[in-house]
């Protein structure tokens, strides 16, 4: 369901969120946003090979739900996963130079947009299949527990995933098998091109009943809500009390890709969507924390710095070498 | 050294790679009490516990998928798929899943994953109970496909797939699980990509995998009999395969025969008898001929699938015509 259908109400401030924190988020946030923002530009200039998707509007998930989280615990994202690449902590120079396919990049340009990847902060990778990386994530929370680690996985997901059949079966062996496994649902409304509303017959709350899991539903751009519904949630997922579920109700402002022109789309609704903008709220509370403007300036202007800086350094570096790349195919290519 | 059957070289090539390193896990359906549909986790989570053989529901896609986060978070999972008929419900897992990401993610992460699945007719199974996929899995940049033929090979390349880093297909033919034959008591691995020449000949080369290396050896017995001496090629591995063994083997023979129980059309035969007629053109006395299955689904009832399958006297039919 979307914001033009159903109006959330952002709730007050939360006791836990302290001003230091609040303004961290705020960084946060608007590091996704900007990147996503020049990302635009880049694309219209062909700097951008390929398709991307993006998340603006979309981006309190991220950073609410990584708050939760620790460098240890792992992640699997969707296609529209530069917000949660960027949350957890991909570096900004890497993360511009994958999209522009380089050598530098995360994946050496070899994945671009829909793969970015950093293993060495449990970032598994965006992925291009809708609803594979439930599994991914469903795994990777074994591991967890066999290895007795101390870590959680998380899977994200949108609302267009709750068609596949392998959310079904991740929920039913997560539930069985009691992983340490948070499935986030980022509910923007839309499958794709297509409302959700007339692709899905069922709610996932009834769903998580079915399952036995423990599921919340909130606002998902409120990073505040966002923040402490995470750690409401991920706290007993680590004591060992199996799996739980969070819908995050949220907007997708811009098309599927860029590119898409939302024809499809109604203007009431696109036009609804700035007054539920996770930034707006996030500055909203900052500004009743009597946080000054000047602040959330400085905030931004080092944030703009650090993106022009990778998008510079992204533009000189050197495309990616066939021969390593070709190389890589196997770790072990054997005879 | 011991007679042993393949179904119980494989539950020991399992055993002893759960036993030598903690990170191996299993994970298929009825592996547990049950032991697996075809016996080869039989016992194992009686010894190892139920935390590392684990019982899964009936969830193909999704154990799949999970062994590949898990492998990729530092365990080395190995799945059981009752039948390869069953792998087309693992394809995104194991295809754009396992098999990129070790490239896709620019070399960060490896998937040591292995997926066990028993391939093959001759039971009366049926048309998706029977098939020999082994060349879809072939054809996908980043996956490697093991096929053995004997209880020494299977435990041998059982545990190779194992320890490999990449993720590795392992297809075990069902009419084989029974078959005895030698497997030393302290065999180790053997290595993956590496082709056994298991009847030495000059006159033709047999290339052939899994339960028609059997054949080839008793059609290669069969031309023996009429003076034709055929060299036999187990390829023990179809993805990479040993294109040097085969290649020197024809450049001793000049001719080549390529058998598989695998429909014939698009199959690992045509590959093979691409590269030869490329790169082992100037050895050819003759032109490369294969012995597959014909281009339909595999039929139930047991005259029709006898008629499917391979057969020795096709083999030697084969030869006969290469050495014209």
């Amino acid at each position: 369901m979307s914001f033009a259908e159903e109006a959330v109400q952002p709730k007050k401030a939360a006791s836990s969120a302290d001003v230091a924190e609040l303004l961290q988020w705020y960084a946060n946030l608007l590091m996704i946003r900007r990147a996503e923002e020049r990302l635009i530009s880049l694309f219209a200039d062909g700097e951008i090979p390929g398709f991307i998707h993006l998340g603006i509007g979309q981006e309190a998930m991220s950073v609410g739900i990584m708050s939760a989280l620790t460098p240890a615990d792992t992640i699997a994202s969707t296609h529209r996963g530069h917000g949660h690449a960027l949350a957890k902590g991909v570096s900004a120079r890497a993360f511009f130079a994958e999209l522009m396919g380089k050598e530098t990049g995360l994946c050496r340009g070899r994945g671009g947009s829909m793969h970015v990847a950093d293993m060495s902060i449990g970032m598994l990778g965006a992925n291009g299949i809708v609803g594979a990386g439930i599994s991914v994530a469903l795994g990777s929370a074994l591991a967890h527990k066999s290895l007795r680690r101390d870590a959680i996985a998380v899977a994200f997901f949108g609302d267009g995933a709750l068609a596949e059949g392998i959310l079904h079966e991740c929920l039913n062996l997560s539930a069985l098998m009691k992983l340490p496994l948070l499935f986030v649902c980022e509910s923007n409304g839309w499958s794709e091109f297509s409302p959700t509303t007339k692709q899905i017959a069922f709610s996932l709350e009834k769903l998580a009943a079915a399952h036995a899991i423990p599921y919340a539903r909130i606002d998902g751009n409120d990073v505040v809500a966002v923040s402490t519904m995470a750690r409401e949630s991920v706290a007993p997922i680590r004591t060992g009390n199996g799996p739980r579920i969070i819908e995050c109700t949220t907007c997708r402002v811009r098309g599927h890709h860029e590119g898409d022109s939302q024809k499809y789309r109604s203007v009431a609704e696109l036009s609804s969507l700035s007054a539920h903008d996770p930034i707006r709220l996030a500055v909203d509370r900052l500004a009743e924390a009597a946080v000054s403007n000047d602040e959330l300036e400085r905030i931004a202007e080092k944030i703009d710095a650090e993106i022009e800086g990778a998008i510079a350094a992204a533009q000189s570096a050197a495309p990616p070498d066939f021969a390593r790349a070709i190389a890589d195919v196997y770790t072990a290519r054997g005879v | 050294m011991a007679l042993l059957s393949i179904g119980r070289a494989i539950n020991k090539a399992l055993g002893d790679a759960l036993e030598a390193d903690p990170t191996v896990i299993l994970l298929g359906e009825d592996i547990a009490s049950a032991g697996g549909s075809f016996g080869a986790t039989r016992a194992l989570q009686e010894r190892f516990g139920a935390h590392r053989v684990i019982d899964t529901p009936i969830s193909e896609a999704a154990i799949a998928g999970a062994a590949v986060g898990a492998a990729m978070c530092g365990l080395k999972p190995i799945v059981e798929i009752m039948f390869m008929d069953f792998t087309t419900l693992v394809m995104d897992a194991i295809v754009n899943q396992a098999a990129k990401a070790h490239f896709m993610f620019g070399g960060q992460c490896s998937v040591p994953l292995v997926l066990r699945t028993p391939h093959g007719g001759g039971l009366s199974a049926g048309p998706q109970h029977s098939q020999c996929l082994e060349a879809w899995f072939a054809h996908v940049p980043g996956l490697k496909v093991v096929v053995p033929s004997d209880s020494w090979s299977a435990y041998g390349l059982l545990r190779s797939a194992i320890d490999d880093p990449d993720p590795v297909i392992f297809v075990e033919h069902k009419g084989l699980y029974a078959r005895k034959s030698e497997l030393p008591d302290d065999a180790g691995s053997l290595p993956l990509g590496k082709a056994a020449v298991v009847r030495a000949g000059a006159d033709v080369t047999i290339v052939a995998y899994g339960a028609a290396v059997h054949l080839a050896t008793a059609a290669a017995d069969a031309l023996a009999d009429r003076g034709i001496q055929a060299e036999v090629i187990d390829l023990r591995t179809i993805q990479p395969w040993d294109e040097a063994t085969v290649l020197a083997s024809l450049a001793r023979t000049h001719r080549l025969v390529i058998a598989h129980e695998a429909v014939e059309a698009f199959g690992v035969g045509a590959e093979i008898a691409a590269r030869m007629a490329d790169i082992g053109f100037d050895e050819l006395d003759a032109p490369i001929v294969r012995v597959g299955a014909p281009f339909m689904p595999v039929p139930f009832s047991p005259s029709l699938e006898r008629l499917y399958q391979p057969t020795e006297k096709r083999i030697f039919a084969a030869v006969s015509r290469v050495m014209e």
